[in-house]
């Protein structure tokens, strides 16, 4: 049962990123790809768990390994999209605030 | 109750997750987006700290992993210039694949030994999956950041390549067979080698033009692989099965979303993937073109500009090179208050990334509203008056339309050959990123203005004054 059940989530969660893509102008391709690498870095979830329960050296070795790769996934990831998407403004947000 | 709220934790975050994505993908209300999504991961990582499976004696560990690859990451970001942004995606989009990959691998290691979990045969399929993808995204978008950030800037290919590849894919599916029915240390060590071996032969081959295409692909690749580890965890039960979905969802909402993104971008260069990924570009075949280059001296040019009733920037790739697009735009701020009607096209692949430009253009003040695309702005070009490329080559070759031998046939193009005048800023006489002659600057209505976009930019500005 479990294995359907995660069955359905692999495809609603398919639609939803298919359809929240789909009716996006052309200016924000570069930020919503740079906004998705950002939500995948939810790997570091799952390397802390992994390293949260490794048992031998190797394990633990290769556990840390995951946890910098996550981490820098997820603090990257946001850093460089915050970073474009702040400089995005209409031509009515410039008048108001200069 | 502790596990109630982590629960929470983990539902309220993928909802975050969802909810900013959404939110990403209008102009006013992206920049709320990413924050959305920020909080959304806080409050992930938080639940994940207080999981009963995470032994206590590895918090230590935990702590200095994620500080040291946040910070580092972090500063990196902080720093990179507007330019080199596309490089930095493929970076931390690499890391993440590695992550997954990682993921996968001590799951994989665990099942050996005395001490062995036991994997139901879905997740061990699906662990063995995602850690080939994430293998490949990992060491392929490493190859995309040092191309990109010009490190390598050759494209290395020898005979056999493709037959050399294929058989990759056959051997790590052997292996994956092998460690399927009876896992064993050295098979998994082979298996992850010849992954990350095959992300390093499928890149190498690949020139810098396509390297977008491949970079949203591996985005894609690592959301897949994410995905599938995360149901390796969720197979395992207990309260950590909730981070195992938060995985799954979030992982396939990009896996989806990148794959869209990915084929909208191919589409946009007339490629298509298989093209990308296994033919070459040649750059032979096209017919020579008759005519000659005008040049124009930037006074004149300024004089034309300042004089249209319409005028439309093309900017391309080289205007961010030679940091450019501060002085365009104050030019344009000129030109507007002169009253003359200013436009900016993007071509879809301008830049190193669809929506680049747009991300340089917004870096040096230009609304978003003076920013049109191909679609919308092709219709206008038989109005406009003067039409000034800056650093683009290949988007505005009209022999894309015209010139069924040459490698770019078929690409949509800005037909900026329609408008009355043009005027081409340009470093010298050679030809663009994919080695094509461009017919436009052939053109009776083209004239050329040679030299540093910023500094003609300048002299444009200067001319505008005197006036």
């Amino acid at each position: 049962m479990d294995t359907f059940i995660a069955l359905y989530i692999f495809m609603l969660a398919g639609f939803t990123g298919y359809e929240i893509i789909g009716r996006v102008p052309v200016i924000l391709h570069t930020p919503l790809m740079s906004g998705s690498n950002f939500v995948h870095g939810i790997v570091l979830v799952g390397a802390m768990i992994a390293l949260g329960h490794a048992h031998s050296l190797a394990e633990q070795i290769i556990g840390f390994i995951a946890v910098v790769l996550g981490a820098g996934n997820a603090a990257g990831g946001y850093v460089v999209t915050e970073r474009m998407l702040e400089m995005f403004r209409s031509s009515k947000d410039r008048g108001a605030s200069s | 109750m502790m596990i109630f709220l982590i629960q929470c934790g983990f539902y309220a975050s993928v909802l975050l997750f969802i909810l900013g994505l959404k939110r990403m993908s209008h102009p006013s209300t992206a920049h709320a987006g990413i924050r959305w999504a920020g909080a959304g991961m806080v409050v992930a990582v938080v639940a994940t700290v207080f999981l009963p499976e995470i032994d206590q004696s590895r918090y230590i560990l935990i702590l200095v992993a994620v500080m040291t690859g946040s910070i580092l990451a972090w500063v990196s970001g902080k720093r990179v210039a507007m330019t080199d942004m596309p490089q930095m995606v493929a970076l931390y989009n690499g890391m993440g694949g590695g992550s997954a990959a990682c993921i996968g691998a001590i799951a994989l290691m665990q099942t050996t030994g005395q001490e062995s979990i036991h994997l139901t045969p879905t997740a061990l399929v699906l662990g063995l999956l995602g850690s080939v993808i994430g293998a490949i995204s990992f060491s392929g978008s490493l190859i995309a950041f040092a191309k990109l950030q010009g490190w390598m800037d050759k494209r290395y290919m020898f005979p056999g390549q493709h037959q050399f590849n294929v058989l990759l894919m056959i051997a790590i599916a052997v292996l994956g067979v092998m460690i399927f029915r009876e896992p064993q240390m050295g098979l998994i060590g082979l298996f992850f080698g010849l992954s990350l071996l095959l992300g390093l032969s499928m890149t190498l081959p690949i020139g810098g033009a396509d390297m977008p295409v491949v970079i949203s692909l591996y985005n894609a690749f690592t959301g897949l692989a994410v995905a599938f580890e995360g149901y390796l965890l969720m197979s395992q039960g207990g309260v950590a099965a909730a981070g195992g979905i938060a995985l799954i969802i979030a992982g396939m909402v990009v896996g989806a979303a990148g794959t869209l993104l990915t084929q909208l971008m191919a589409k946009a260069m007339n490629r298509s993937l298989f093209n990308v990924l296994f033919g070459s570009m040649s750059s032979a075949g096209s017919a020579a073109i008759e005519g000659s280059m005008k040049e124009v001296q930037a006074n004149d040019a300024g004089v034309m500009m300042a004089f249209a009733e319409r005028v439309v920037i093309v900017p391309g790739y080289g205007m961010a090179v030679a940091q450019a697009q501060h002085k365009i735009w104050e030019l344009c701020q000129k030109l507007i208050d002169r009253g003359v009607k200013v436009r900016f096209a993007i071509h879809p692949v301008a830049g190193r990334m669809p929506g680049h430009m747009n991300v340089l253009l917004a870096e040096a003040g230009v609304p978003y509203d003076l920013i049109e695309d191909m679609e919308d702005i092709n219709a206008e070009f038989d109005q406009t008056d003067v039409t000034l490329v800056i650093g683009a080559n290949d988007v505005v070759n009209p022999v894309a339309r015209t010139d069924e031998g040459s490698p770019i046939y078929g690409m949509p193009i800005l037909d900026a050959d329609h408008s009355r005048n043009v005027i081409v800023i340009k470093r010298g006489k050679g030809t663009g990123f994919a080695g094509i002659e461009n017919a436009l600057f052939f053109a009776d209505n083209c004239r050329m203005l040679y030299g540093d976009g910023q500094e003609m930019a300048g002299k444009l500005i200067q001319s505008l004054k005197q006036l």
